[in-house]
């Protein structure tokens, strides 16, 4: 009852200062609505960074030759050939937590098709990459075991290979073309996927039996990648674990060597990536804090002001009947009503600003419910603790002075 | 045997400035029953307000008792005052005090607003049946700004009636206001004071303390003159004295 009379009275002298109230507010609405947005550009960088890097592979583990740390001459990883077909046979045999797994060779070379040629990268695998890249046809057919077995020149080509090569838009399911000279058969085509987060050309691909590449290709025995999926995203870091220790005992090391090769999660490398964006996030909210600071300190500079202003109105108030406690809640609930006023507005100008980015500029964008409550509530902590030491000083104005002021 | 409605003796209020000390009241005593008309006098430093901040419970004396309706005030604390100030008495000023861009019903039913024993329905209907005891029944959403001088002093002395007060304490209510204006309220206040409303008008004016049945007189802090005015002018008559205004 009491509260409801001092909720009339504050809300009436805020209806009587729209003015100045509004302008008050909107240091606060600036605040809550810069914080509101730039949580959403945060949120809405990291889930896209999340979704490109599972484009690339959901689940996908990677398995690569660890770079030479013995002593002697250290090698390159890319030089080791410490990673063999046995190993791929040991992991796919023994590893429960994966469902597909394809050896991996790979070498650049130059794709010619009548008068036209494309530098492109040729990689080896099993039919099971498909579905590890999470890729699928366009056209045309995965080639089978069979074609592995046989070592079988034919070929899956991405779609800017398709594009230079087969500059006039035949059909290239059928045609032949030559990489590195060597005659394949190109049984299908690769639907496009675009760049990937770091900018390299997904589609520029030529993909065709290790067994072919490993032989006809690089004369090589030795495989450079492992790539499998993880039975789910879950259970990536478990499989991860998992291989490695198969590799140790397929590569016979002892408890105190270090590992000869390196098992990698796409996981890992969303952390890697979400961490970057995250400090990013930070920075740009501390920015925006600073902002709704400054909000705060214009309501408290506002209420100080208003004290001043109506002190004679305070002593009136105290003459009649109102205590020092009736006085103070008064100004504290017309700063708190100030501010979260302003906090209302300010999400709904965040949550304007949030579309205008998504929109306009283009940014992924992600509103999370927990930055509405957050801002919401720093708002409602603003008014108070701002509000408290203007209110403070009004409640303990003496009533003779006060009704004597000029 | 009428109700003793302010009860003082031997009452000191003694201010400390620096190191020296400036009594203000030196030992003052008298009483105020139900009904009467008094008007506090006196020049400037006599003490009268601070007399008048006591009798408002808005300041304690530093020594002598001070009882208001039965209840002593001695020892009481900021809040205990504050509910004596809206039970017990009326303020009316100089200035009006009235709070600007709110309408006469709303700065009427302020004291109503710090009373939890109120509801809103029982606060509207007093605060009207203040407005039309002082004759504004007719000009309740009025703002300040569009009320005459005399019109918002009535609004103030509906404010003070409508918490139905023990007391009005009056502080130089006609001071800012001409004589026609000042006689008209007067006129009200005697109408009041009919109505058996007990009334403390503080006033440095003579012609104002004739319409009143008792006059005090303060000099330096002590009471000279206690008198019961034996011939009370009539305010309205007063005013029909005055020679008619040009217009």
């Amino acid at each position: 009852m009491r509260l409801l009379n001092l909720f009339k009275i504050a809300t009436k002298a805020i209806v009587l200062n729209k003015t100045r109230t509004l302008l008050t507010m909107l240091g606060i609405i600036i605040g809550v609505a810069s914080v509101i947005a730039m949580l959403a550009i945060g949120e809405g960088s990291k889930e896209s960074i999340r979704t490109t890097i599972s484009s690339m592979g959901a689940n996908m583990i990677t398995i690569r030759p660890g770079a030479d740390t013995r002593g002697g001459v250290r090698q390159e990883r890319s030089a080791m050939e410490s990673l063999t077909l046995q190993d791929f046979e040991a992991i796919k045999e023994q590893a429960s937590l994966l469902t597909s797994i394809s050896p991996l060779v790979d070498g650049k070379g130059q794709v010619i098709s009548g008068s036209n040629n494309w530098p492109s990268t040729i990689y080896g695998v099993n039919p099971d990459y498909l579905a590890i890249k999470v890729t699928d046809l366009q056209s045309g057919s995965m080639f089978t075991d069979a074609e592995v077995q046989s070592a079988s020149k034919v070929a899956l080509i991405g779609q800017t290979v398709v594009e230079n090569i087969f500059t006039n838009g035949e059909d290239p399911v059928g045609q032949m073309i030559r990489f590195n000279n060597i005659p394949f058969k190109v049984i299908g085509v690769l639907e496009g996927k675009g760049e990937n987060t770091f900018g390299q050309d997904q589609d520029d691909v030529v993909i065709a039996p290790y067994t072919t590449v490993q032989k006809r290709i690089l004369a090589i025995d030795h495989i450079n990648q492992v790539i499998a999926s993880a039975v789910s995203e879950d259970d990536a870091p478990d499989a991860v674990i998992q291989v490695s220790e198969i590799l140790r005992t397929q590569h016979k090391l002892t408890a105190n060597e270090d590992d000869d090769f390196h098992v990698q999660s796409m996981e890992e490398l969303i952390s890697t990536f979400s961490s970057t964006t995250e400090m990013l996030t930070i920075l740009l909210v501390a920015v925006a804090s600073i902002s709704l600071l400054i909000g705060g300190i214009g309501i408290m500079n506002i209420m100080y002001v208003s004290v001043k202003e109506r002190t004679r109105e305070i002593g009136l108030r105290m003459a009649v009947g109102g205590k020092g406690s009736d006085i103070l809640m008064q100004f504290l609930i017309e700063a708190i009503m100030i501010s979260i006023t302003g906090g209302v507005l300010g999400v709904l100008l965040g949550l304007a600003a949030t579309v205008f980015i998504e929109n306009l500029l283009h940014w992924p964008t992600s509103v999370a419910l927990y930055s509405i409550i957050i801002s919401f509530a720093v708002c409602a902590v603003t008014g108070i603790f701002f509000g408290w030491y203007p209110a403070r000083k009004a409640s303990s104005l003496d009533p003779i002075t006060a009704l004597r002021y000029e | 045997m009428t109700k003793e409605i302010i009860k003082i003796e031997n009452l000191k209020r003694e201010f400390v400035m620096g190191t020296e000390t400036v009594h203000a009241l030196r030992g003052i005593s008298f009483s105020i029953q139900e009904g009467e008309f008094v008007t506090i006098m006196g020049s400037s430093g006599s003490g009268k307000s601070t007399l008048l901040n006591i009798l408002g419970c808005l300041d304690l004396p530093t020594s002598g008792a001070y009882e208001i309706d039965g209840s002593s005030i001695k020892d009481l604390n900021r809040n205990q005052l504050a509910t004596i100030r809206n039970e017990k008495i009326g303020f009316i000023f100089q200035s009006y005090n009235l709070l600007a861009r709110t309408s006469a019903i709303e700065n009427v039913e302020l004291p109503l607003l710090y009373n939890s024993k109120v509801g809103s329905v029982e606060r509207r209907e007093r605060a009207l049946k203040a407005l039309e005891m002082v004759g504004l029944g007719d000009r309740i959403h009025h703002t300040p700004s569009q009320l005459s001088g005399g019109q918002q002093q009535r609004v103030a002395i509906a404010r003070s009636l409508v918490n139905n007060p023990v007391m009005i304490l009056a502080d130089e209510a006609t001071g800012n206001l001409d004589t026609r204006t000042s006689y008209e309220i007067m006129s009200l206040f005697q109408d009041l004071n009919k109505q058996g409303i007990t009334i403390t008008f503080v006033t440095h004016e003579p012609d104002i303390a004739t319409f009143s049945n008792r006059t005090i007189v303060l000099k330096d802090g002590n009471i000279i003159q206690d008198n019961v005015n034996t011939k009370v002018n009539s305010a309205a008559d007063q005013l029909a004295q005055l020679p008619k205004q040009e217009d």
